[in-house]
């Protein structure tokens, strides 16, 4: 067992952990933040999207070791306030299940973070390490535009 | 709704159905089980549905379990506009698993058809308890009260809250529910509209309760392993190995108990089996998975699985080229009508592959075992996402011997069912494990455990042959469904439901069935059934169309006949009025027949299943390397009114995807019992970047309201194959589309 110090969501932590334990479970069993999902453990489906340091990786195949820099979970990501991905993803109604929805907004989030207004083809490539078993993605598309939107009319009245 | 108590009940019994067509009986709450009392202080409860809080809100309870098809906010918005509140006013409560919630099944797009009239005399119910409360209150007559946004309001324009009334109200007659009047639906306020779904809020701030996410005190973590070779059993594993290991705080093996798999609902009969294994407990999730890497264990594979799907192929095309079966449906003339040189003649060997579920949330359950200890009971207590969770009683009694009473299930939010959570596998794992371990345990399947232990969709294969006379008319229609069956029944989703069109409009039709016995568990999977026979059935019906070299579309309408149903007064089988509607629409929609550059073009295809009618039309692009893109889908919907529109939206559009995701590249192979995928990578979900245009339209008849969770489905496959064959001149007669050499773009 190894000692690592966390800053998660603007809070730091010292977790003990093997230095293998991917920061999945760190998040979800240590930490109680289990808005992040399990989905395959080897980075195929994207349900446990997190930022560190503001890039979207999948923490089941992120080793806690290799964690330099703040995480960002989907707990901590429209705090006070929703984020306008969030808001967005209510306004249209996007989630069935909910499962994968965690991931797929933090993968968003990640793309409009950079690219304030991505076209269909900037959203196929960003959105595509993320998995929809219940098909989701006309309403994800949709709301992305409109997170964009949000984005930008809050800048320009900023 | 948790706090809910219930004094009063009174049960009826009711026929329903689950997952794939059985049929058995279980008890639902009668109309106006009120409970007077008060629940808790400000709270008042004017049935087990609706309770009113002292600030005005009213809590509706949500009876049936939420996998993403929407009945948490479907069924409380039925309640909620017969009772005459405003939508911002309610919060919806998910009810606790209880006889006095009726059946809380959900399966088989049922939920709406089946709960539709409850929900509307428990809202009516509340509704006039309400207003003879507001009479009393006011002092006027009850003929001139309406309830109206949570209000119940006097012709004089006086009105008082519903909030104002609770107290009066729980003390009203409960009012006879055969002296209820309904709403006008010129005059609804919440059905019809676009609602978003309650626990959206929830679940983009990661705070959904799923299975996966209980944590309980004393709680450890537990992967389970069974036999990659389906039914054999563990003898012994590398216990001091495993035991040694960082984090795992116990490991044993799990004897294999098939009476587990015992019900009195002949659908889940011989399921919920305990396969054997060996359990690791640890003290997080990630031990226990890092110590199932490290796991080795001894197999007794006497009574394993040798299912080989490489083999059934074979004998499948054995038994098309020998021809008979058992008949279903008998024609003494078809052969003579298939030799007759005047007609044409086509035949297909169609073949469809199993498919697993993949939930985007694996199989879980918490279960925590109290054993007997002097005159008290055991008890067990169960968290868990599931399709029918009253079922898991069954199983734990079964398998512990624990009465239903002492059983309490805790009903999660699902991370998708699709047919696979009515099935409780996982449930008598963790319970075993949890009785084993003496402590209490999350029982977490890796994605491999859930591919490889699923119930899967029964892969099959139809023989066709088919005829058209000199005038282009369908002559004949010879169908031989080649599939599988348990030693003791057919399959759910394995031959046919017998309303199946063409074959139940048609006088010239033959069809019959071989049926094989495996052991690979299979189950119902979206649209059992349908999900194959729609592919195969609206293919050949373009087979014959090309043959009589006719326009698909005239050739469908008149294959339909005069308008009417087929089994009047049976809304589980085909009505050939609404069928063209729904084809007629999408034509239009669609604009049938429109000109289109080479390599693209139409496809259509049409059925009918969970009582609703349906019409696709996929606009495909093909190019020369086989690359295929699905444009657009235009979808024509009749399933009566429509509840919630954001709702029946989001059903279509994931069934429409859904559908494509499997036919271009899913598919479970069976090689010597073992089942050959692992993990995603070599069992593909759809991408967004494939997502078509999908266009949809909804004729609202006068018919009751049906649901949509599957009969969406169906037709996608056909529609596209059907566009494929148009656009390259290439019939497809076997799933998946990647075995082809077709690529999803």
């Amino acid at each position: 067992m190894t000692s690592y110090a966390l800053e998660i969501n603007s809070q730091k932590y010292n977790v003990e952990a093997e230095p293998d334990t991917p920061l999945l479970w760190i998040l979800r069993d240590q930490l109680g933040l289990t808005g992040t999902k399990y989905g395959c453990g080897i980075a195929q489906c994207g349900a446990c999207t997190v930022h560190i340091s503001g890039q979207a990786v999948r923490a089941c195949s992120f080793p806690v070791s290799g964690v330099q820099g703040p995480v960002t979970t989907v707990e901590g990501l429209g705090t006070p306030q929703l984020h306008p991905v969030q808001e967005a993803w209510v306004a249209n109604d996007v989630p069935q299940c909910g499962y994968c929805q965690a991931g797929q907004i933090m993968s968003a989030a990640a793309l409009l973070a950079t690219n304030a207004q991505p076209s269909d083809a900037d959203i196929d490539s960003a959105m595509a390490g993320n998995y929809c078993r219940c098909g989701t993605y006309p309403r994800i598309r949709k709301a992305i535009h409109d997170a964009a939107h949000i984005l930008a009319t809050s800048k320009a009245n900023s | 709704m948790s706090k809910m108590m219930m004094n009063r009940r009174e049960l009826l019994k009711v026929t329903a159905m689950v997952g794939g067509g059985a049929m058995f009986n279980l008890a639902i709450a009668q109309d106006g089980t009120a409970d007077p009392d008060t629940i808790e202080d400000g709270v008042k409860s004017l049935n087990v549905f609706v309770q009113i809080e002292a600030n005005g809100k009213i809590r509706i309870a949500a009876s049936l379990p939420e996998m993403g098809q929407g009945v948490k906010t479907a069924l409380p918005m039925i309640i909620a506009e017969e009772l005459g509140a405003r939508w911002e006013d309610v919060i919806v409560e998910q009810a606790p698993v209880d006889d006095a919630f009726g059946v809380q099944a959900a399966g088989g797009s049922w939920s709406i058809a089946r709960n539709q009239d409850t929900m509307r005399r428990m809202g009516a119910s509340a509704r006039e308890m309400l207003i003879s409360a507001a009479a009393l209150h006011m002092e006027v007559e009850r003929e001139d009260l309406r309830a109206v946004d949570s209000r119940v309001v006097h012709t004089s324009g006086r009105s008082r809250s519903f909030a104002e009334l609770a107290s009066l109200a729980v003390n009203q007659p409960v009012p006879d529910p055969e002296t209820l009047q309904y709403k006008d639906p010129n005059n609804y306020t919440i059905l019809g509209k676009k609602i978003p779904g309650v626990d959206n809020l929830a679940i983009v701030t990661g705070n959904a309760d799923f299975g996966i996410d209980v944590t309980i005190p004393n709680m450890r973590y537990a992967t389970y392993t069974k036999c990659p070779e389906i039914g054999g059993t563990a003898v012994s594993f590398n216990e001091a190995e495993i035991k040694n290991l960082p984090g795992v705080v116990d490991a044993f093996i799990v004897e294999p108990n098939n009476a587990a798999g015992n019900s009195n609902i002949p659908f889940f009969k011989e399921m919920a089996v305990l396969r054997g294994g060996v359990a690791i407990v640890a003290e997080d999730t990630w031990s226990a998975i890092a110590a199932k890497r490290r796991l080795r264990v001894k197999w007794d594979q006497a009574q394993a699985s040798k299912d080989d799907w490489q083999d059934m192929i074979e004998w499948a095309n054995g038994v098309a080229q020998a021809g008979g079966g058992e008949l279903v449906k008998d024609n003494a003339d078809i052969d003579a009508v298939l030799n007759d040189p005047n007609n044409k003649t086509v035949e297909g060997f169609y073949q469809f592959p199993y498919l697993a579920h993949v939930c985007m949330e694996p199989m879980n359950c918490v279960a925590d075992y109290q054993p007997a200890s002097g005159d008290v009971p055991a008890k067990l207590n169960l968290w868990m996402g599931s399709q029918f969770p009253g079922q898991a009683k069954e199983v734990a009694y079964n398998l512990l011997g624990v009465a239903p009473d002492d059983v309490e299930i805790k009903l999660m939010r699902l991370g998708g069912g699709f047919g696979r959570r009515g099935v409780h596998d996982f449930a008598a794992e963790a319970m075993m494990i949890a009785k084993q371990a003496g402590v209490p345990v999350k029982l977490t399947w890796t994605r491999p455990d859930d591919i490889h232990s699923d119930f899967y969709r029964v892969g099959g294969f139809q023989n066709m042959k088919g005829a058209v006379n000199g005038n282009g008319q369908l002559a004949a229609w010879d169908q031989h469904y080649i599939g599988f069956k348990t030693p003791t029944r057919d399959i759910s989703g394995a031959g046919f439901f017998g309303n199946e069109f063409p074959l139940v409009a048609m006088d010239n039709a033959r069809v019959s069935k071989s049926m094989k016995a495996i052991k690979t568990p299979c189950g119902a999977w979206r649209a059992p059934g349908s999900n194959s026979n729609a592919f195969v059935e609206q293919s050949f019906i373009h087979e014959l169309a090309v043959l009589a070299g006719r326009d698909h579309l005239e050739f469908l309408l008149e294959l339909l006949g005069d308008d009417r149903w087929i089994v009047e007064g049976n809304a589980d089988i085909v009505n050939t009025g609404r069928a063209r509607g729904v084809i007629n629409l999408a034509a239009a929609e669609a604009n049938w027949g429109k000109k289109l550059p080479a390599g693209t073009a139409q496809g259509l295809a049409f059925y009918f299943c969970h009582a609703a009618h349906v019409a696709e039309i996929a606009e495909v692009s093909v190019d020369s390397k086989r690359n295929f893109q699905v444009n657009k889908v235009t979808v024509a919907v009749d399933v009566g009114p429509i509840v919630n529109r954001s709702g029946a939206l989001s059903q279509v559009e994931g069934s429409i995807v859904d559908g494509l995701s499997a036919m271009a590249g899913q598919k479970i192979t069976m090689a010597n019992g073992r089942i050959e995928q692992d993990n995603f990578h070599q069992y593909p979900v759809m991408r967004i970047s494939a997502t078509p245009e999908i266009d949809v339209h909804f004729i609202e008849s006068d018919f009751p309201s049906t649901g949509l969770g599957e009969p969406a489905l169906p037709p996608l496959a056909p529609a596209v194959t059907n566009a494929i064959f148009a656009a390259t001149g290439e019939r497809i007669r076997s799933m998946p589309l990647s075995d082809l050499g077709y690529n999803l773009t």
